[in-house]
């Protein structure tokens, strides 16, 4: 069992989300946090262009089996990365995917464990 | 018709009890600062509601959508002052033209020739000029409900830009500029006192047909779209009911006794409509929801409007039960038929208006029954005054529903109205706005 994290756009997630659950990947947990990369987003703030030192993200969490990692990580990044006529595909900011070993997975429901409460 | 007229002259100082709208453009009266005081108190209370309608449509939708849903208020504040000072005013209430299609006067334009007017009723013509401008803001920015979350934000400002040079004035010229058609129809006109047909049923038709020209959002019905803040929405329907006042109130163009009663039939119809929605949808199912009780806020609101000069208290209560009634079933209907009216500008506005503008007619109190008989020398019934009511609610529908379906289709093919599948998927705010709403809230 793997935990991928993966940090992605916040205009992208309808993108991800949509591209998972094609893929039968269903089960996801989402939350909004910030941070920063490389990269230095450029934002309007009352006309004038401000460099925030945070950056908003969006980070998705998802359990799976081994098995399953592989479409995982790729139909997140096919979703993820941006894609620009002017600069070509992928640009500084289209955010990261961690895979962390899962040492344990219970359903609170049933007390089932390990692969089949995934 | 012209008999009629002189009539309408002598009979004047009693008209302007009853009817909104009803005053001549140049005057050398006295200013009455009661008058003025409280015009000048309901047009900021009119401009109140359009920030209120942003915080309730910005509370309905997605957060990535939140900041371009009340983008859509604000700048119909912007392009529609403009507008009305530039050709608005003339061609709401100018002298008719193209056979009455619409008005126009060329002391209006750039309101330059009204400097110093003040109207019959004691009040500068500015201060009405700014008053009816206020409606001009809110009637299309309430359509924006009916396609929210889906428009591009350049198509969207076209679009409202020509809807109300070419539905709104119109519309406005025939229901309340003294040589309007609606507004001489039957005995004494179309009733409609402060917008049922010229606001909420134009509004809410034009809705329906842009919602179901440009299609639902992706993945309505099958995803499940949440509000991203109710407590906004709270806070805007309140700020709305308050506004109400001006708007109502309001448009007796008087400070005087058909101010207090439009004020009271105002707040028992939006108590009326609050109350009998929470007791519906209780029943129904099995919870009372803090959206159902605005969603009869506005209902009974909405309802009232055409009434509010012409019904009393236990009218204006059954007005506002009627109307929770039938826009709550309607807005089953509208689950059922599978059209995106995302946040019920039809459901409420359009049906609300609706019915509003034809049950009034069974509320009219005597006095005015009285008076719209006296005026064709003779007797005027319900039934011919329904008649009239009828006639003018299809005429606002077929109007507003054939130009903006003409309207939307000009926009769409020039300008481009409905939004990419990429600029949809990651918001207005970020595709039109280059802006978020909120910081760390609510991921969808």
């Amino acid at each position: 069992m793997k935990l991928i994290t993966a940090i992605i756009r916040d205009t992208q997630l309808d993108a991800v989300r949509q591209a998972l659950i094609e893929a039968d990947i269903t089960r996801i947990t989402v939350s909004r946090v910030s941070g920063h990369g490389q990269q230095q987003s450029v934002e309007i703030y009352r006309g004038q262009k401000v460099i925030p030192d945070l950056i908003p993200k969006t980070r998705l969490e998802i359990a799976v089996n081994d098995q399953f990692v592989d479409i995982t990580v790729d139909t997140i990044i096919a979703a993820a990365r941006s894609k620009s006529e002017d600069i070509g595909d992928g640009t500084v900011g289209d955010g990261k995917i961690f895979i962390t070993p899962l040492e344990e997975c219970i359903r609170i429901r049933t007390n089932e464990r390990g692969s089949s409460a995934i | 018709m012209k008999k009629r007229n002189w009539r309408k002259m002598l009979l004047f100082g009693f008209l302007v009890l009853f009817m909104s709208g009803n005053v001549f453009a140049h005057g050398e009266s006295e200013i009455d600062s009661g008058a003025t005081a409280w015009m000048l108190t309901s047009t900021a209370l009119v401009l109140l509601m359009i920030p209120g309608l942003a915080m309730f449509y910005g509370g309905l939708v997605r957060t990535k959508n939140v900041l371009g849903t009340m983008m859509h208020s604000f700048a119909a504040m912007g392009i529609m002052t403009v507008l009305w000072v530039a050709v608005g005013y003339s061609m709401c209430f100018g002298g008719n033209v193209f056979g009455g299609w619409f008005g126009w006067n060329p002391d209006y334009v750039f309101l330059s020739g009204i400097d110093t007017n003040i109207l019959e009723g004691g009040v500068p013509e500015y201060v009405f000029s700014m008053f009816q401008g206020k409606f001009a803001i809110i009637t299309p920015a309430l359509i924006a409900g009916a396609f929210a979350e889906r428009v591009k934000f350049k198509g969207y400002m076209f679009f409202i830009a020509l809807w109300g040079l070419l539905v709104y004035n119109p519309l406005c010229h025939w229901v309340w500029a003294e040589d309007g058609f609606l507004f001489n129809l039957g005995a004494n006109g179309a009733i409609d006192f402060a917008g049922g047909t010229v606001v909420h049923i134009s509004a809410g038709v034009s809705g329906l047909v842009a919602a179901i020209y440009l299609g639902a959002r992706r993945g309505y019905p099958k995803t499940a779209i949440e509000p991203n803040n109710l407590v906004m929405t709270m806070i805007g329907g309140g700020l709305l009911w308050v506004g109400w006042f001006g708007f109502n109130a309001g448009s007796s163009i008087s400070s005087g006794l058909s101010t207090a009663q439009a004020l009271t039939a105002t707040q028992v119809a939006a108590a009326a409509g609050a109350l009998s929605w929470m007791i519906i949808e209780g029943i129904h199912q099995g919870k009372a929801t803090a959206l159902g009780f605005v969603s009869g806020v506005l209902a009974g609101l909405v309802a009232v409007t055409p009434a509010a000069g012409v019904v009393q208290p236990s009218g204006a209560l059954v007005l506002g039960v009627l109307a929770s009634a039938i826009c709550y079933i309607f807005i089953i209907l509208k689950n059922r038929l599978g059209y995106d009216d995302s946040l019920d500008a039809f459901g409420v506005h359009g049906i609300g208006g609706i019915v509003g503008a034809i049950f009034l007619t069974f509320f009219i109190r005597k006095s005015w029954m009285d008076e719209a008989a006296a005026l064709v020398d003779g007797s005027w019934s319900m039934m011919q005054q329904l008649g009239v009511q009828v006639a003018a609610v299809l005429i606002a529908i077929a109007y507003a529903g054939i130009l903006t379906y003409i309207l939307l289709i000009i926009v769409n093919k020039t300008i481009g109205m409905r939004s990419s599948d990429v600029s949809e998927m990651a918001g207005l705010d970020s595709a039109y706005h280059g802006e978020r709403g909120y910081g760390m809230l609510n991921p969808n």
